[in-house]
């Protein structure tokens, strides 16, 4: 029996959606029940997921639930794979899964350093991976690629001092999608014919 | 006698200290010289390549994964190229499978002299890294040979390797391997049944089968402690399935028994290259579609197409269909994945990596807890912990 029917099976948990993408099992499921779900797949003996692999989230900044945060697991007695996916919007928060899996505990302050996201319940939520008194949430879509602060060493006063980006040329954003508009042309064509 | 209370002393380690391998800053709590607290602060070599990623074509961000773990490059690209190839669904030649696992290997081989050696300079031996060093410089030759560079290679590409391999590659690598054995001899033979190296080792840093597992740990590091898990075996990619090779597994769990796992590592990589260069086929090396692979030189000399494919490919690249996977191998430091998800346009709409050395440091709280000081540096030795696939 596959791990997708074993699962639609015995979880009692409610969860939206189960597919396979790319071979891949993905459980999507509402932030209430994640806890829920994430035990369930670490204590049921069809799936004893015993390894949290890592937590990542995607922004879509345009949809109404802003962020889309995915679990990856791996089952070392099994030797199997989910993924389990859970959006929220920009102002919600989700639970921490520190106590089930101790990896979780930087994957969580990595996932409020890069995005933003707060995790309820995590003992440590401090910055992982930015500058001490850093602002802004770097991996998020409205970010900009160049940041907003530069670091250089002042001679004179013998420090490192923080200055606003000075770049002297413009970031380039080629649109490789149609380098000549060739594209558009045939469709402009076709509209005036 | 009264009671006095002893304040316990706040001590930084790092980030310039050569044990720290890299960047690390380590902010201790001492009680004495036994460590109550370790807070590891990272991020000092964050360069943002998930975000830099995610604003250039795909091709364009395979360098980016070189400059990872830029002690085994190889491994990572591999990792990078696997994804891509998943969501395109295209199939890699068998040659260009050989050639990724006789490089991967070579890689393998690359990180744990860099890890073994380094390690035992931090416990007092110093003549391993010097002689290692010597064989590191040979391997990068052969990097050098196939790619061009040392370091960053950039040579495993979707869909296949950059180039063939060089007339003759084949036989000095095979050269090389003979005499290979002896090095790992002569290293066992100052290390293994070394009275300080053992000292500084057994019982230190001793993670059990269930701490491993949710302490996020993979590769040496959880065999180690027991765990017989190998991607290359469990998950097999490429021709892993097709090549006879063990996995060494520890029992004690300590940094002693990480080090004795790395050492038999060697040995079954090689063995993988030996075998590698026995049954390599002929033929292509990278995939025939043009709108994943570049064509050839000589070709786009006559034709037109060739000429427009090239141009092509390089400026505006290929657009995998929407999806999203996780693709993961066995580095050498454990499991390195890349979580890909495509939007349909020529960038990656998001690219997270998995870095292995991040989850080992996130324990080392926890493991050098109650240890003394000189310990710890024997633990983050043991760990094999490279600062460009932590920071990212």
């Amino acid at each position: 029996m596959s791990l997708s029917s074993q699962i639609k099976e015995y979880c009692k948990v409610k969860y939206r959606s189960i597919k396979v993408v790319l071979d891949q099992l993905e459980i999507s499921v509402e932030k209430d029940n994640l806890l829920k779900l994430i035990q369930f797949l670490k204590d049921d003996p069809s799936c004893l997921f015993d390894q949290l692999s890592d937590i990542t989230a995607v922004d879509y900044p345009n949809k109404k639930d802003r962020f889309l945060i995915i679990y990856q697991f791996l089952s070392i007695t099994n030797n199997q794979r989910v993924r389990v996916l859970c959006s929220i919007s920009a102002n919600e928060v989700i639970p921490s899964i520190s106590k089930l899996y101790f990896s979780a505990l930087w994957a969580e302050r990595e996932l409020w350093d890069m995005f933003g996201i707060y995790v309820d319940g995590h003992p440590d939520l401090r910055r992982l991976l930015t500058d001490y008194g850093f602002q802004g949430h770097p991996l998020r879509k409205d970010f900009p690629l160049t940041g907003f602060d530069e670091v250089s060493y002042e001679t004179e006063s013998r420090r490192v001092v923080y200055d606003k980006v000075k770049l002297t040329q413009d970031y380039r954003d080629f649109d490789f999608n149609s380098p000549w508009g060739v594209e558009d042309k045939i469709k402009d064509k076709k509209n005036n014919d | 006698m009264t009671d006095t209370k002893i304040k316990p002393i706040t001590m930084n380690f790092g980030p310039q200290h050569p044990a720290a391998h890299g960047v690390l800053r380590l902010v201790m709590e001492m009680d004495g010289e036994i460590i109550t607290r370790a807070d590891p602060h990272i991020g000092l070599l964050h360069r943002g390549t998930e975000k830099l990623i995610e604003n250039k074509t795909y091709v364009q961000a395979l360098p980016y994964f070189d400059r990872l773990d830029y002690v085994s490059p190889m491994n990572q690209e591999h990792a990078y190229a696997l994804a891509i190839e998943k969501l395109l669904n295209v199939n890699v030649p068998l040659r260009g499978q050989y050639i990724r696992v006789l490089f991967c290997e070579i890689g393998r081989i690359l990180n744990h002299i860099l890890n073994i050696t380094t390690f035992a300079i931090d416990v007092g031996a110093m003549t391993p890294l010097l002689w290692g060093f010597e064989e590191r410089e040979k391997l990068m030759e052969f990097y050098e040979r196939v790619s061009g560079a040392r370091l960053h290679a950039s040579y495993i590409r979707p869909g296949g390797v950059h180039q063939d391999l060089p007339d003759g590659l084949l036989e000095d690598i095979d050269l090389w391997a003979d005499q290979f054995e002896g090095f790992i001899n002569d290293v066992e033979t100052l290390l293994t049944e070394n009275r300080i190296f053992k000292q500084r080792t057994v019982g230190i840093g001793k993670v059990s089968r269930d701490e491993a597992l949710s302490l996020g740990f993979s590769g040496p590091c959880l065999r180690a402690s027991g765990v017989k898990w190998d991607l290359r075996k469990s998950q097999p990619y490429e021709v892993y399935d097709k090549l006879d090779f063990d996995i060494p597994v520890g029992k004690t769990g300590d940094c002693y028994a990480r080090y004795l796992v790395r050492m038999e590592e060697m040995r079954q990589s090689l063995k993988l290259i030996k075998q590698v260069i026995n049954e390599i086929p002929n033929g292509d090396y990278i995939t025939e579609d043009k709108k994943i692979a570049p064509p050839k030189r000589s070709e786009m000399k006559g034709s037109m197409e060739a000429l427009i494919h090239h141009f092509k490919l390089y400026t505006e690249g290929f657009r995998p269909p929407k999806g999203r996977t996780y693709t993961s191998v066995e580095a050498p430091k454990g499991e390195f994945g890349v979580m890909l998800e495509s939007d349909g346009s020529n960038k990656p709409y998001r690219c997270k990596i998995r870095a292995p050395g991040f989850y080992f440091l996130s324990s080392l709280d926890y493991m050098s807890k109650g240890h003394m000081l000189a310990d710890s540096v024997a633990i983050i030795g043991s760990l094999d912990i490279v600062f460009g696939e932590i920071d990212r």
